[in-house]
């Protein structure tokens, strides 16, 4: 039957469609992650699984801290990023897409920057420890929070609620019966991604943790890198992957029977606030405004500290690089997007697969390469590709290569929903009409998909920017990435090279507004990035 | 209305991606290296128009690897020892000795400039040659005591004294290599067990531990420009005051910081050919030039550190400002490899727990 | 022409069209008619080469099209619900087929002008489909359908989603064009009245069989079974031994009769035609239609009279008319 041809061609096309992206995991995650654990755990040539590291108490109380400090900074996350996604999702005001951008900024500046920042802004008394940790947490994840949950606010319409209201409910009830129902896929989407970053979080803990406060994570780096026991560290490693994968499952389990339909994007949510409604959006705004700036001025002033010798220096030719820092930016967005060309390349091809499948488990894992040690997978880098054929650990593409294994897994979040949304009876409308499979696809799916691949690519772009785990492996001093530098900066005394290092940091945060600017001109009813 | 056009740059990129990626991957794998790769950790620096000259000179293109720090750079060398990243790794000081010998990284060789490297940096083995040493110390903010009117501390004892509490800011040895210095010092002044009484004494008058050198330096101690911090002594190096002037924004008469001398922890910092390198002869030459004047003359003001070289000159800021300790405190590496573990921990035990 | 042939479709275990057999003559229009789920919608994807059957074949115009992709055979789909591409304006919507077909650009702007007029849209071109009325959308699907001049004509209930006036004209202008450009049509619904104006033809399915295919006329007078009965409107349906008697409306008189043996329930006038509905006397309803204006009113007692030629026996038929 030509139905039947049809179904199988179209069967080929997606497999060869999931090939690429298969194959690019296997050799740039699954090779290197599987050497470096290889050569932790082997012993004589032969696995030896690590139990007492495991079954450690040691161990288990890391996994606690891990787990327990994720927990409550997604709850201080949720409640903190709450309200302004109440006042991005419902209202228009002037400089609302400015908003927007700018609280996509904490989440892709490096965590090094931010936790420097912060750290300047700590009273004495305060010191570092928990508390520290769980406000940077808010502070870099509100965004997720904030775009998520106001993105399918904004897609509900008024009409629930106007409802709810004419039938005698005042605005405390709408809030427990019509609200948190109607948000509630939203929330756990939100929840879940904070979740995952807050486990996996490395710089906030390292650097605001203090003394003796470690995460599996940070645990994981100084073992490898510090104290070069990689039994230990590969040991930790699975364990994290394993925590991380079953946390995945669990979302995907979530999503699914939720319905993960995204929620049609509609205009008519937003109004301008009247009344004492102005009075609350102008208060959330303000508080998170500032709240969220007071790092982010912290840099600048800093950058400032030395007059404009910093931005000066910028263009200036200094020891501690080999080439002027205004070049680290040029590579920086030069690789930046090398890799976001890559990451949705490789994404949207894994998104157009399994936009074709049932929404489940599968969409979730793709964000399982999140959830691997940076430094192990640097590690695995150096001793996978170090021979002919794979030759390639000095190349300067594996740079956007490792970048891209922390984008594209976004790619995947935001085209996949995108392409299922897509009415299948318009491909086959295109079909009827005397389009091909393949002509349809170029016709009707690729266009309607472009704004979220437009997304993605944005998105993508400034993880790239910022990306600073695995890139420290594989970068070279002569072109070195933003962050790396920055980093390097930091690390030298004296005000002048603090004061570059904030200029730097500066221009990033900047880079990254654009991105974000751009992102949100482009898909001006987009759901949210996520 | 077609937004088709908008993709129609995607697969040009993919083109260019595969492309560019097909050259890159094709050059550069000759039978006769024309590069020599350097790898070291973040702190090295070298101006560019010493490493030009050494360039000209020797025919080769000088790539630098650079990551993490002094400990990390040799875990990376481990890692991949045999088949390394580079050919010539530079950074392992006096602490991390013996790992890297121990773990098989290093070629055999004596590099003829060394006759001309002062007999006190000998090194303790064929397969390293020493390039610089710097000292580990106490750091005071003198405009803070001034001040107060307080007099600054004048030795490492003092720093149990009441008149202290709460002043002093050190790095966690664990993370840091200053901090790991630094409680070496404690232990080479004060011997196998009255480290630990010091320890406690310092714990006891409120002193704080961060984990690494930049947060010490830059945030807590309220001597360095532009830094919020408002503790006045630092574990840090007998070049940071210098730097301070150096990196001043308006000129300065005096430094504004001093160094405490008989805290002072002495790191030579040894550079080698790794064990399988691809271009062994360009890495003789690189270390070569590592010990001539050319290099040794850029290394304080790179660097901060000092050079190794017999009678090579100081940079103005250094001789006026940095300071020499005359008799730093040392501890042979083997006992510090025998040691080490077992005294961070020990140290943990008394300072964090 | 279209002939499709013992068409049998199962999904997950379930049969949605079983062993259906219909045929349509060149330049007429069929009428599929039957209740939602009864398979209609899958036979005709069947025949647009968008579904899969397990058996039978389809035929156009005498061309077996059992290899042939959903993209090359030539025939003209409107959905339910029109189904416009969104990221194309409207001559961007209708011009779709002839780009698939590579006509040349003069000869497709000529065309798009051509059908926009034919379904009254002209300037249409460059509005937003996201700007327009309902009507106007079917309109533009309807133009988008015909402008690659395809044999056939597949409809998939066009009228469903519009408001009664709009329906009503556009049904009466669908007619018109279909009997001015002579193409072969089948269209699917589940109205009894849209299908009996449109077409020439009707096949009535019921769980995936074709139960009953013959003219309106036809069907009206000579039912297959008290199930078709009762779908077409048929009121007078009883069930008896052997089978169930169907008594046209039109058959029935009733006069105003003190002693006559039922009484009036209602009376309602729509358009032309007064339905009215008696309880006899004997238990039981009958409905009765009549033209006059004066006619007996509610609570009237009436006299019945049957005229035995609108009177048939068809056999009951299986389950109830709420399949």
């Amino acid at each position: 039957m030509d139905a039947d041809r049809a179904a199988l061609a179209r069967r080929a096309g997606l497999v060869a469609a999931g090939v690429i992206p298969a194959a690019f995991v296997a050799l740039f995650f699954a090779f290197p992650f599987a050497a470096i654990l290889g050569r932790g755990l082997g012993e004589d040539g032969r696995l030896s699984l690590p139990f007492d590291v495991w079954l450690s108490s040691e161990t288990l109380r890391l996994l606690w801290f891990t787990t327990w400090q994720a927990a409550v900074s997604t709850v201080l996350t949720l409640a903190a990023g709450l309200p302004l996604a109440w006042a991005v999702g419902r209202h228009a005001f002037p400089g609302r897409s400015l908003v927007r951008a700018l609280v996509l900024v904490p989440f892709v500046l490096p965590t090094v920057v931010v936790a420097t920042a912060f750290l300047a802004l700590l009273p004495d008394s305060l010191e570092r420890g928990l508390p520290a940790i769980l406000a940077a947490h808010v502070f870099f994840n509100v965004a997720i929070v904030t775009l998520v949950v106001g993105g399918a606010w904004e897609g509900l319409g008024r009409g629930p609620w106007e409802t709810a209201a004419t039938l005698g409910a005042g605005p405390w009830r709408r809030l427990r019966e019509v609200t948190l129902p109607l948000l509630a896929p939203a929330l756990s989407a939100a929840a879940a991604l904070t979740f995952l970053f807050c486990f996996t979080s490395f710089g906030v803990v390292l650097i605001l943790g203090g003394p003796g406060r470690s995460t599996l994570e940070t645990e994981i780096y100084l073992q490898a890198a510090r104290a070069f026991d990689l039994r230990t560290a590969a040991a930790l490693s699975l364990l994290q992957l394993a925590m991380v994968a079953l946390a995945l499952v669990a979302i995907g389990r979530l999503e699914a029977s939720r319905g993960g339909r995204p929620a049609p994007a509609t205009r008519e949510g937003l109004r301008r606030p009247a009344g004492r409604e102005r009075a609350a959006v102008a208060a959330v705004l303000a508080v998170s405004g500032t709240a969220l700036a007071l790092p982010l001025a912290l840099l600048v002033a800093r950058s400032l500290a030395t007059g404009t010798t910093a931005w000066r220096r910028l263009f200036e030719e200094t020891p501690a690089l080999l080439v002027t820092p205004w070049h680290a930016i040029a590579n920086s967005v030069l690789f930046a997007a090398v890799a976001a060309a890559l990451s949705v390349t490789v994404g949207g091809l894994a998104a157009a697969v399994l936009a074709r499948l049932r929404p489940g488990a599968l969409d979730v894992l793709v964000l399982l390469p999140l959830g691997a040690s940076a430094v192990m997978l640097g590690f695995g880098f150096l001793i996978a590709f170090d021979e002919p054929p794979l030759d390639f650990r000095s190349s300067w593409w594996l740079v956007p290569v490792a970048q891209s294994l922390v984008a594209a897994p976004f790619v995947v979040r935001i085209v996949a929903p995108a392409l299922r949304s897509i009415d299948p009876r318009l491909r086959e409308a295109a079909a009827v009409l005397g389009a091909s499979p393949g002509r349809a696809w170029r016709e009707i799916e690729l266009p309607l998909a472009a704004r979220a691949v437009g997304v993605a690519a944005g998105f993508a772009f400034a993880i790239a920017l910022g990306e600073f785990g695995a890139t420290v492996f594989v970068a070279r001093a002569e072109w070195p990435t933003l962050p790396v530098t920055i980093f390097r900066f930091l690390g030298r005394p004296g005000a002048e090279n603090q004061s570059i290092a904030g200029a730097l940091a500066v221009c990033l945060a900047a880079l990254t507004v654009l991105a974000a600017l751009a992102l949100d001109r482009a898909a001006p009813r987009s759901r949210g990035p996520l | 209305m077609t937004q088709c056009h908008k993709l129609g740059w995607l697969p040009l990129l993919l083109a260019l991606l595969l492309g560019a990626a097909g050259i890159a991957g094709c050059g550069g794998e000759d039978d006769v290296p024309a590069d020599v790769v350097l790898v070291t950790h973040d702190s090295f620096a070298v101006s560019k128009s010493v490493k030009t000259v050494f360039e000209r000179e020797s025919g080769l293109r000088l790539r630098i690897l650079q990551g993490g720090d002094a400990g990390e750079a040799l875990n990376r060398a481990l890692l991949t020892a045999g088949n390394p990243q580079g050919d010539v790794l530079f950074g392992v000081d006096d602490n991390l000795l013996s790992r890297a010998l121990a773990g098989g990284l290093f070629d055999r060789y004596r590099s003829p400039q060394l006759a001309a490297v002062d007999p006190d940096f000998t090194p303790p083995d064929d397969r390293v040659t020493p390039i610089d040493h710097g000292e580990v110390c106490l750091n005071v903010d003198r405009a803070w005591f001034r001040e107060r009117a307080v007099a600054p501390p004048r030795s490492i004892d003092d720093l149990l004294l009441d008149r202290y509490r709460n002043l002093l800011v050190v790095e966690n040895p664990a993370t840091s290599s200053p901090g790991l210095a630094f409680l070496l010092a404690t232990i080479a002044r004060y011997g196998d067990d009255r480290w630990q009484v010091f320890w406690r004494g310092l714990r006891a008058n409120g002193v704080r531990v961060v984990e690494g050198w930049e947060e010490a330096y830059t945030q807590q101690f309220s001597g360095a420009a532009g830094s919020p911090g408002k503790r006045p002594i630092v574990v840090s190096y007998a070049t940071s005051p210098a730097a301070e002037v150096i990196f001043a924004t308006k000129p300065l008469s005096e430094a504004p910081t001093a160094v405490i001398d008989d805290s002072c922890f002495r790191q030579i910092e040894y550079a080698g050919v790794l064990r399988g390198a691809r271009n062994p002869a360009g890495a003789r030459e690189l270390i070569d030039f590592m010990l001539s004047e050319r290099f040794q003359a850029d290394v304080p003001g790179s660097m901060f550190v000092y050079p190794v070289r017999d009678g090579v000159p100081l940079p103005e800021a250094f001789r006026r400002y940095a300071v020499r300790p005359a008799q730093p405190l040392t501890l042979p590496p083997d006992a510090i490899a025998a040691g080490r573990d077992d005294w961070i921990d020990r140290w943990t035990q008394i300072v964090l727990r | 022409m279209v002939r499709a042939s013992a068409i049998s479709v199962r999904f997950d275990g379930v049969t949605a069209v079983d062993d259906a057999t219909i045929q349509v003559p060149e330049g007429e229009t069929l009428a599929v008619l039957g209740p939602s789920g009864c398979g209609k919608s899958t036979l005709l994807r069947v025949i647009a080469g968008l579904q899969r059957a397990e058996s039978g074949t389809v035929e156009l115009d005498g061309r077996d099209v059992r290899d042939v992709p959903a993209h090359r055979r030539g025939v003209g789909l409107m959905f339910q619900d029109d189904v416009l591409f969104p990221h194309r304006d409207v001559a961007g919507n209708v011009a779709f087929g002839l780009r698939m077909a590579n006509r040349p650009r003069p000869e497709i702007e000529r065309r798009v002008e051509e059908l926009l007029d034919l379904v009254g849209l002209s300037g249409f071109q460059r509005r937003a489909v996201t700007s327009l009325s309902g009507g106007e959308r079917e309109r533009v699907a309807l133009a988008r359908a015909l402008a690659p001049e395809p044999r056939v004509l597949l409809l998939d209930e066009p009228l469903g989603s519009l408001d009664r006036p709009l329906h009503d004209r556009l049904l009466a202008e669908l007619e018109e064009l279909f009997t001015r450009i002579r193409i072969t049509v089948v269209a699917v619904t589940h109205d009894v009245t849209d299908a009996f104006a449109l077409g020439h033809q009707v096949a009535v399915m019921r769980a995936g069989r074709v139960v009953q295919a013959a003219t309106p006329d036809r069907l009206w007078a000579q039912p297959a079974d008290a199930w078709v009965a009762r779908f077409l409107g048929h009121a007078n349906v009883e069930e008896r031994e052997g089978g169930a008697v169907v008594t046209r409306p039109e058959a029935v008189r009733l006069t105003v009769a003190k002693e006559g043996g039922a009484t009036v329930v209602s009376a309602e006038r729509r358009g032309p035609l007064v339905r009215l509905r008696a309880r006899l006397d004997g238990g039981g309803e009958l409905e009765a239609v009549t033209t006059a204006i004066d006619h007996p009113a509610a609570g009237d007692r009436v006299s019945v009279e049957i005229d035995p030629s609108g009177v048939v026996t068809v056999p009951t038929g299986v389950g109830t008319a709420g399949d």
